[in-house]
């Protein structure tokens, strides 16, 4: 039996092409979960480098370095590069990676699929970015102003940078759809046997509900920018009140896509993260069960409460109270997890290696995120904290705090499996404090200045917020460079370094650290039982 | 290879197809920018953009050589999986993941219609009634009355006068639509007829059954077009005409757009039919297009019943 496998295994796979074609036609996941993450990788240098003009824009009051257009632009592509082609990519390259090491499956289960669903990607990067190399040569006025909320009538008046936008997030819905329906079917079709749905690894479990929210939103956002496009060409009246639309119908259309967005960045971090904590408290996870109904409470919630980015933009009151309880109903099974994360490490010979820094440094951080969150669900409240710097930083908390943070401690935690070596301890760990220290002193400034009434998504501001915007600045510089290191330990470890073993770490526990680190081309080819 | 068939899952080899495909998506997205952005007019006939106008044709060629990439190299592609299949390379496990991904993907089609007929119920319930629902003094559509089917109240878009059309008629629920409707669920019936065939391993039947379904898909399609051009020329009903044009066409239009892809892929299996292809127990191929048959047949239920009915 074992034999035949082997001659099998030798005849079909190994000859896989070299060079670039191997990357082109690859059908295998870990090929395709290491483009992901490159391309995440390499987006987000892009995006951050965006941010970087904005905040060196706004380092002290009036204009400076650009117009205002192009700050627009700036702070909308932005914010769609680091969502849909730096956070989605890493977390969909993890699951490529990790889900079939995990549950013990040969391979996703639709690999021309995944493939696809990745090649989809660099051509809608390029989308988003043309316009700004199509402005240079007198072709329209550049990106997208819009924010990457794609607001009417704004959105509608706009250049050519928003259909090129449109376009782009077409293309990035039809790659999350593929992906999702790819995982899907892998969590329910190719588990090992004995695996049961209550005995997975919570990190399935974050990206089954992840890839749920996926399939039911992606394709509302694709209409709603399908609305915005035939209102911008071909004289269709969604969202013009001159024709009996609305424009306040495609925030609702966009956030019923948006607000589950987040906990589609979120999730599959959720997944991983437990994980990383049983493995550096050397004990098992707490409240598995609690955790599996929590994620799939939170998966439920998230699709019935999107209004809440809307607050001000008028609606009856009875919807702003139920926007707003459903809201706060969400802290309820986030803070099941928060008891979950912690109680895992309650008690544990914990060791703080660098996954495990990013990971504790992510629950609070991130924990900040939530709370200011629900302060923001509050309509009262909301009504003076909409649309101001208050906003930008929560949602950082959330989303760079719990998303990037979160994705680092998996790089840091998988790393050494993917690659076969060890990366450096004493430059992760640097890498770790520039991070959480200059993150702090970016955003912690923005909520004073979000407090005390400075709009989001404006390149001038009143001479009182100077200094906090002064320190924020250098904040969000000492952050993007700090990634630079992030990118020379990735590097270097790729190339070599101390030999991982098959275990890594000393408490991990889970099939992907049965294999040998890195785990051949095919693995499982003959499916482990789980008992 | 066939002592580990149930155990062995089978991992295809790689293939260009896919990143092909994306860059006939590039093509296609970006030449449809172009194109539109270079003939783009206003209501009186002019050109929205006038310097950037020579953009038109050379998009429109990015558009054509885009999906002529797209459609040869899904064919090649389908081609290679349907070589795969009569070889018989997918065995049980593998046909589970298919039905499970056709199954999925279906659901996220239901969440693409979901937004248009959410535009449609929020016209209808919330936005026409608000702009109705104003004190003269404070409102600039004091004639406005919430009814529906609604043009809206017209006004200046952006600097263009739009006025409702005097001589607009909605569409009826009788006539063509019942027809339609009548037309879709047979085909419903005739390719549930036709996978009794193929479960009987009655051939015939098999490919009669999908001949007529196809027939009723083509048959709806002319009908489709017919209500179009009576609506553009005779009823004042068009793409512009306000909240009902919009809603009306677009999820009609999308809904025949899908009946299109449905009707090329009954096609697909029933030149395969003939050709000897699929078994009793061995027939994803069928079955994935059966599906989205119905499903395309329960869409447009809901239309005629929230679109042409209500």
């Amino acid at each position: 039996m074992s034999t035949t496998t082997v001659a099998h295994h030798d005849e079909h796979h190994d000859d896989h092409p070299t060079g670039i074609m191997r990357w082109l036609t690859t059908t295998n996941h870990k090929d395709i979960g290491t483009m992901y993450l490159t391309f995440s990788l390499v987006m987000f240098l892009v995006g951050g480098s965006m941010i970087l003009g904005i905040r060196a824009e706004l380092f002290k009051p009036g204009l400076q370095l650009m117009n205002p257009e192009f700050f627009n632009q700036l702070i909308g592509v932005h914010a769609l590069i680091m969502i849909f082609a730096a956070l989605m990519p890493a977390a969909t390259g993890f699951a490529n990676w990790m889900l079939p090491l995990q549950i013990g499956a040969p391979d996703m289960a639709l690999p021309r699929l995944n493939n696809w669903g990745f090649w989809i990607l660099p051509p809608s990067a390029i989308l988003l970015t043309l316009p700004f190399t199509l402005a240079l040569f007198g072709v329209g006025d550049g990106a997208l102003a819009t924010g990457w909320t794609f607001y009417p009538p704004l959105s509608v008046q706009g250049g050519i940078g928003v259909d090129f936008a449109i376009f782009a997030v077409h293309l990035l819905g039809i790659s999350s759809v593929l992906g999702s329906i790819n995982i899907i079917v892998t969590i329910y079709n190719m588990r090992a046997p004995g695996m049961t749905l209550m005995k997975m690894p919570m990190f399935a479990w974050g990206w089954l509900i992840t890839a749920f929210l996926l399939i039911a939103t992606i394709p509302v956002l694709a209409g709603a920018v399908t609305m915005l496009l035939t209102d911008r060409h071909f004289g269709t009246h969604f969202f013009d009140a001159a024709g009996g639309g609305d424009p306040i119908m495609f925030q609702h259309l966009f956030w019923f896509f948006g607000h589950p967005e987040v906990y589609i960045l979120l999730l599959p971090v959720w997944g991983f993260i437990p994980q990383i904590l049983q493995t550096f408290s050397r004990k098992p996870m707490y409240g598995y069960k609690a955790q599996v109904y929590s994620l799939w409470a939170i998966g439920a919630l998230a699709v019935v409460v999107w209004a809440h980015h809307f607050f001000t933009a008028g609606m009856p009151v009875p919807a702003l109270l139920y926007f707003m309880y459903s809201t706060m109903a969400i802290s309820l099974p986030l803070a099941v997890l928060f008891y979950c994360w912690i109680r895992t490490m309650w008690k544990g010979s914990m060791s703080f290696e660098t996954p495990m820094l990013f990971t504790v440094g992510w629950i609070i951080l991130f924990g900040i995120g939530g709370l200011t969150g629900l302060v923001l669900a509050d309509v009262a409240a909301d009504a003076q904290y909409h649309n101001s710097y208050f906003v930008v930083a929560h949602f950082h908390y959330t989303l760079f705090a719990g998303g990037i943070m979160g994705i680092m401690a998996g790089v840091y935690y998988w790393l050494p499996k993917m690659t076969g070596h060890m990366y450096n301890e004493k430059l992760g760990k640097t890498h770790f404090w520039l991070t959480a220290i200059s993150f702090n002193v970016t955003f912690i400034p923005q909520f004073f200045v979000g407090l005390a009434g400075m709009p989001r998504r404006i390149p001038d501001y009143a001479l009182q917020f100077a200094e906090f915007n002064m320190i924020s600045t250098v904040g969000a510089f000492v952050l993007g460079l700090s990634q630079l290191l992030f990118v020379y330990i990735i590097i270097s470890c790729v190339k070599g370094g101390k030999k991982a073993t098959d275990k890594v770490w000393e408490g991990a526990q889970g099939l992907e650290w049965t294999l040998p680190s890195p785990p051949p081309y095919h693995s499982f080819t003959e499916q482990p039982v789980v008992k | 290879m066939a002592s580990h068939s149930e155990n062995h899952y089978f991992v295809p080899h790689g293939s260009i197809y896919p990143a092909l495909i994306s860059v006939g998506l590039l093509s296609m997205a970006s030449g449809f920018v172009f194109n539109v952005t270079g003939s783009d007019t206003r209501l009186d006939g002019s050109f929205k953009n006038p310097a950037l106008s020579y953009l038109a044709t050379p998009g429109k060629y990015m558009m054509y050589l885009g999906l002529a990439i797209i459609l040869t190299m899904m064919f090649k592609w389908l081609s290679t999986v349907v070589t795969e299949s009569i070889t018989g390379q997918y065995k049980k496990w593998e046909d589970k993941s298919f039905r499970i991904g056709m199954i999925v993907f279906i659901c996220s089609e239901v969440a693409f219609f979901a937004a248009f007929f959410g535009a449609l119920f929020y016209m209808r319930v919330l936005s026409v009634p608000d702009l109705a629902s104003y004190a003269p003094d404070i409102t600039p559509y004091k004639d406005f009355l919430s009814t529906w089917p609604s043009q809206g109240p017209g006004g200046v878009v952006l600097g263009e006068t739009y006025k409702p059309d005097a001589s607009f008629h909605p569409m009826t629920w009788s006539g063509l639509p019942l027809i339609n409707t009548l037309l879709l669920l047979s085909s419903g019936a005739t390719i549930t007829w036709a996978h009794w065939g193929l479960i009987k391993n009655n051939r015939k039947q098999l490919i009669i059954g999908l001949f007529l379904t196809i027939a009723l898909g083509v048959t709806f399609l002319c009908c489709q077009a017919a209500e179009y051009h009576h609506a553009y020329t005779e009823m004042g009903l068009t793409l512009k005409s306000g909240a009902y044009g919009a809603t009306f066409f677009m999820l009609t239009g999308f809904h025949g757009f899908h009946v299109t892809i449905g009707t090329l892929m009954l096609i697909v299996i029933w030149l395969r039919s003939i050709k000897g292809h699929f078994t009793p127990e061995h027939h994803f191929g069928f079955e994935g297009v059966a599906w989205y048959w119905h499903f395309v047949d329960v869409v447009w239920l809901g239309l005629y019943i929230f679109v042409y009915m209500l």
